[in-house]
This record gives C-alpha cells, structure tokens and sequence, in this order.
C-alpha cells in the first residue's frame, strides 16, 4: 500500500539546524507545514556526530504538532549519510531529503539504506519517505528519470545556490539563470506525478523581492516553497492558500460540471467563463487545497 | 563505556547546555552549573546519571553548564560527549542504550 502522506499539504517547509536546541524545540509554533531539520550545511563538519544525537531525541520526544518532520541528510560524497540515514529512521522521521541527487541511482541507494533501518529498528517498511534535491545541472538534465526513480519520493526540490555555483553564474534577483531549471524541474514532477518545491530566498531585506518569487512560482505550479526565516512562512501560506474567491468558483465548477454532466450538456458557462470538463481536475485541486489548509469545510 | 579521553559535546548558547567528559578513578564525579538550578538541579541531575547509566559510565568527571536546556537536548550533549572520548561516530545504538 502506498504510503498516504505522498501527497499532503506542503507549502512551506523551513530549515533549522539540527544541532541547535533553540531552533528545533518548538518550530511548531509557526504553523509550518513541514520542518527541515539539517544535518548538512547547517552543521560544522566537525559536529555531524553530535547533532544526531540532537536529531534523535528531538524527533523521539518533541511533539511537533502534525507538522511533517523532514531530515536534510548529507550526501552520498560525504563519509555521513550512512549513520544520518539510520539516526533518521530510529528516531522516526517522516521524511529523508536527499540533498545534491544526480540520478536515479542516488535515490535507489538511500532507499535501500531506508529499508534496511526500517527493518533494523522496527520501523513499518516504506514508512519513511524520501525527496530529492537538485544542485547541478546533470542532476537537471536527470530529473525526470529521479522523479520516478522510488515509490517513497513524494517530490523534488531546487538548491539554487549550487545549482547556479554549477552552471557557472550567480543569483541575480530576477530569476533569469533559474528560469530554465524551474521549468524543467516542474514538467518532470507533473509528468512523473510527484510534488515540486521551489529553492529558498536568502535575502531577509528584500520581502517584495520574496513575495513576487513565490506569486511566479505558484504561477508555475510549484507546490511550495524551502524557506530559511520565519517572516517568510506568512506569505507563502496566503499565496499557496486558496483565496475566498477562488474557492467559491471551484464550487460552483464542480457542481455545475456534475449536474450539466447528467443533463447530457458538455459545455456551459459559470460567471461568465466558459467551462467543460476539463476545468473539473483543477477545481478539485483548489478544493483539496483549501481542505488540507484548513480554509474549507463545505461538502465536496 | 570507558571515558578514554577528554570530550566535549554542546555549546553555551540558550536552551543548550555544554557536557564535558574526562576519565576519572572515583566513580561519577558530576559538576553541575545552570541558571536555573535551584528550580530543575535534581531533575537535571537525575537525567544526566540515568544518561550516564544507561552508557554505563562508571568513572568520569562530568561536568555540565546548563543554559537552559530540555531533557532530551541534556541526554543528547551527555551522549555526544561519551561516544566522542571513545572515537565512535557509527552503528550507535538508537533505541538501546540511547534512547
């Protein structure tokens, strides 16, 4: 059976550094939809051993509040991943990030290594699942065959920093050596039908800046958005949550669709637009949405 | 687990707590500072020797600046700290002695 929480609500997913206990203690409190608890960058290299031990009794004892608990392992270059991956599933996580993945391969030996933590600590097996960073441009060039690399990966995210380091340019803030990235990265999540996530916004001076990133990323379809700072987690809910409006309309899509279905009439307008059956996926989409935020409480 | 050298784990920043381990002849010998010890002393003191049992530390020095940390980041650090002095990095025993 697959595990149900491939597909939940992920609009926001923040990172906090492992190792720090004034970070990890009570996260909760910002209504987060997910927790990246890092055990890569954010951790000195010589501190990896000790933030597992920090990992492990935060997620064994700290009750996060249905806020899904993701650890950003190190990656496979690196002598940790091993010991992070087997730390991840003791302790519990919902999810392993797997950060710089450059093909299906990457995928299938941290999978293998889940399984056999699962099967170590008792863990129900395939009740740990995984996601995939991207951070070079062969893992771009890879990403399809990565999206539909496991049946534990809910979905693929960008690293922009490395990325860009990858090809060669800088963070420019207008999103130009993005643009290319982004587009291809969220063609593979959709045609391999998994969640995609957009790649953090570092400069806290620039919330215009910010707001306008993640208004074009939803535009794009992303599911949601790697977030390094609090302040940001408000905008990102209102943009990924469906508006009063749109709600309403979604409505008014499905049951219109429903009843002119059973009329036998295929094409109709509501409020003006012209509606068929092909808007029926993407008013379910906004009234899923809407559920899962906690915006909807209607009977569809 | 024999504390065969001196380790450290944990920093002074808030909520933290920083454990120092160093091989000692005397049985546990545990020095303790915190803001709020006269609020939590005996509940920190009690975690860090059932830490310590649970790792079965006989000798040791051990001492622990408190800034307020919870239980679980206290056993973390005390944990840290042990497997530290013995060089262990790998295989430890989520579930077992460390839980």
């Amino acid at each position: 059976m697959k595990n149900p929480n491939l597909k939940r609500l992920r609009r926001s997913m923040m990172f906090l550094n492992a190792q720090k206990p004034s970070l990890i203690k009570d996260p909760y409190i910002y209504k987060l939809d997910s927790i990246m608890l890092d055990l890569e960058d954010a951790v000195a290299e010589n501190q990896k051993d000790v933030a597992r031990f920090s990992l492990y009794h935060a997620l064994k004892t700290i009750d996060y509040r249905g806020t899904e608990r993701v650890v950003r392992i190190n990656g496979l270059d690196t002598p940790h991943w091993k010991e992070d991956v087997r730390v991840c599933v003791a302790g519990g996580c919902d999810s392993i990030r797997i950060p710089k993945v450059e093909s299906a391969k990457d995928v299938h030996i941290i999978e293998e290594a889940t399984l056999a933590a699962e099967k170590e600590f008792g863990r129900p097996e395939g009740s740990t699942l995984l996601m995939a960073a991207i951070e070079s441009t062969k893992g771009m060039m890879n990403v399809y065959e990565i999206c539909q690399s496991s049946e534990r990966l809910f979905g693929v995210a960008l690293s922009g920093g490395d990325y860009t380091k990858d090809l060669q340019t800088t963070i420019s803030g207008t999103g130009v050596e993005l643009a290319g990235a982004r587009q291809q990265m969220i063609i593979a999540a959709r045609a391999a039908g998994v969640m995609c996530f957009d790649t953090v916004f570092t400069n806290l001076d620039d919330m215009e800046g910010f707001e306008k990133e993640v208004r074009m990323i939803k535009a794009m379809g992303y599911d949601g958005k790697s977030l390094v700072n609090p302040r940001q987690i408000e905008i990102v809910h209102k943009i990924f949550t469906p508006s009063e409006k749109e709600i309403i309309y979604a409505e008014k899509v499905i049951k219109e669709i429903d009843e002119k279905k059973a009329q036998g009439i295929g094409v109709f307008t509501v409020d003006g637009k012209m509606v068929d059956i092909a808007f029926y996926p993407g008013a379910k989409r906004t009234i899923q949405l809407a559920k899962a935020a906690g915006v909807y409480e209607g009977d569809l | 687990m024999e504390i065969k050298k001196a380790a450290v784990a944990g920093t002074l920043e808030s909520s933290d707590c920083q454990v120092t381990v160093e091989p000692g002849s005397k049985g546990v010998e545990l020095s303790i500072e915190s803001s709020v010890i006269n609020q939590f002393g005996n509940q920190i003191k009690k975690t860090i020797i059932e830490t310590l049992d649970r790792l079965e530390v006989k000798d040791a020095k051990v001492t622990v600046v408190d800034k307020g940390a919870l239980d679980c980041t206290l056993k973390a650090r005390v944990e840290g700290a042990v497997y530290r002095s013995n060089d262990i990095v790998s295989d430890i025993p989520w579930g077992g002695a460390v839980r």
